[in-house]
């Protein structure tokens, strides 16, 4: 229990000695560090905090742009909705009108149809009638249908009303008159060559219904159909069998008339009407054609 | 037989004594500031830190806080003297388990000199704190009759000190060292043992003593209102 004074005054020194060291390499840097974690993870808190409020703010700015864009999107869509509407409304009017006018071109068309078959139909007919005329003609009077035609034009010549005749003279002497130093021509045009007997007949009956002597043309044109026409400055008399084809064609279209109706409508069936010649085709040819003068006053011809 | 490790003389010129009581003191010394300067010089900043730091900084916090609750406001003013304390004190204690050391804390010059070191200490934080008429007023509390009790305390406690530490430390020797030549084998260990408990705890002991008489004189020397305040705020503290 003996204090040694020098070993007391060296350990005191020794202990402050310590405490410089250990203050200097142990609780400074370890204070330092703690705090300047702390302040650290204090400003980390700090910032994670801004950064907090600045994302709660941007959120909401968010939702209330997003619920803007929905307003927006909404008003957006049922104005293109209306718009469509609109524009279907349109495209469907103009499909309408387009379909309209599709088919009234079709009816056009078929109609045209209609009547090319019409017209092909009574051109056959026409030939057809001819040749069984002229074949019945021959068999039973030996006579040309050509001979009968010229006949019967002339036989029309002679019956002539009073009325006609004098229209006729007074058209020849007018064409007379205009030309000057020339006798009126009569020109005579035939579907067939006529021969010389009837041209003479034809000659005779003219100049006697004229009481003149005139001069003739006689010309061959095969468009005029089984006929024969006199042509003399714009009086015109003629002769076909034109009328009966008319007749027929009359027919055949209201037939087809009455067949189109049906099939569009699909409604009780059309009667058919019970007297239609073109139905028995055979009749035709048989049937005394009537003969029909037709006089036309054609100016400037 | 050898009570102190006063005793053990290495080199000696008049009043001059190198003795085995220094030179563990060197040592302990050197090991401390040596573990020092090797934990602290990979400190890191960040969040994410080592064990050994993480450790470090434990008991460092630890430190803080028990001067903290004390009654100091500042730890980080005391620490350095306390917490070397402490832990000079506790590696003198805990060395015991190597063979053919004496603790220096063993030597009643050693405890003597810490209980001086306190001695000293707590005037000097106390004038530190307060000036020196603030500290002086200290002994003059409650009333001036107090004075002579005052003194006395002052001086009776650093002996105490003194005494305490230099009674437990060489007496868990002495123990260790009877006990070898009773019951040579397992005996002694358990005493060992309890000796590095003991050791631990009086070094614990021994640094919240001196950290209480620092307390006592920063807050003796302080405006009762400001003490009250201080008081306030601990408990707060603790509360929180």
């Amino acid at each position: 229990m003996k204090i040694n004074w020098f070993t007391v005054i060296a350990q005191v020194i020794n202990f402050l000695i310590l405490v410089w060291l250990l203050r200097r390499f142990l609780y400074k840097p370890v204070l330092n560090a703690i705090d300047e974690r702390e302040k650290n993870i204090a400003s980390q808190l700090k910032d994670a905090e801004a950064k907090e409020t600045k994302a709660k703010k941007e959120q909401a700015e968010f939702a209330r742009k997003n619920e803007t864009f929905d307003k927006e999107k909404k008003a957006l869509m049922d104005k293109a909705i209306v718009e469509t509407n609109e524009e279907r409304q349109k495209l469907l009017e103009a499909a309408r009108n387009e379909a309209t006018e599709l088919r009234s071109k079709l009816d056009k068309s078929l109609k045209d149809m209609q009547e090319n078959l019409n017209r092909d139909i009574s051109q056959k007919t026409l030939q057809e009638v001819f040749a069984i005329a002229r074949k019945a003609l021959a068999d039973l009077a030996s006579l040309s249908l050509e001979e009968q035609s010229a006949n019967i034009f002339i036989k029309r010549i002679n019956d002539l009303k009073k009325d006609e005749k004098k229209q006729f003279v007074e058209a020849f002497k007018k064409g007379s008159n205009l030309h000057a130093g020339s006798q009126g021509l009569i020109l005579i045009q035939s579907a067939f060559d006529l021969p010389e007997k009837q041209q003479a007949e034809i000659k005779s009956a003219v100049n006697e219904v004229l009481g003149t002597k005139t001069q003739f043309q006689f010309k061959t044109a095969p468009e005029i159909i089984s006929g024969i026409e006199l042509t003399s400055n714009g009086y015109k008399l003629a002769w076909s069998i034109s009328e009966y084809l008319n007749s027929l064609q009359k027919n055949i279209s209201e037939m087809l008339n009455d067949k189109t109706i049906k099939d569009e409508t699909k409604k009780a069936p059309v009667e058919v009407p019970a007297e239609v010649p073109v139905t028995e085709p055979e009749k035709a040819p048989i049937v005394k054609p009537k003969v029909k003068f037709k006089i036309k006053s054609e100016k400037n011809k | 037989m050898k009570l102190s490790p006063d005793e053990t003389i290495f080199w000696q010129h008049g009043f001059i004594t190198i003795n085995l009581t220094i030179v563990t003191t060197w040592a302990i010394m050197l090991v401390l500031v040596v573990g020092s300067v090797l934990i602290t010089r990979k400190l890191k900043t960040g969040i994410h830190i080592s064990r050994g730091q993480c450790i470090l900084e434990m008991m460092v916090t630890f430190m803080n806080n028990q001067i903290k609750e004390i009654g100091l406001e500042k730890p980080e003013q005391y620490i350095g003297f306390i917490g070397t304390l402490f832990l000079f004190i506790a590696v003198a204690n805990l060395c015991i388990i190597f063979p053919w050391y004496e603790a220096p804390t063993g030597s009643l010059s050693t405890t003597t000199a810490l209980a001086i070191c306190v001695f000293m200490a707590v005037p000097f934080f106390g004038i530190v704190k307060s000036g020196i008429g603030g500290y002086l007023k200290s002994y003059l509390k409650p009333t001036f009759i107090m004075l002579p009790f005052n003194l006395i305390s002052e001086v009776s406690r650093t002996l105490a000190l003194a005494v305490r530490l230099f009674g437990n430390i060489m007496s868990g020797g002495m123990i260790v060292a009877i006990l070898l030549s009773i019951t040579p084998f397992i005996f002694p260990i358990v005493m060992n043992a309890l000796g590095l408990l003991t050791g631990t705890v009086q070094a614990y002991i021994f640094s919240i003593l001196a950290t209480v008489y620092i307390a006592a004189a920063v807050h003796d020397s302080k405006p009762s209102d400001k003490k009250l305040q201080v008081q306030t705020n601990n408990k707060e503290d603790k509360n929180g």
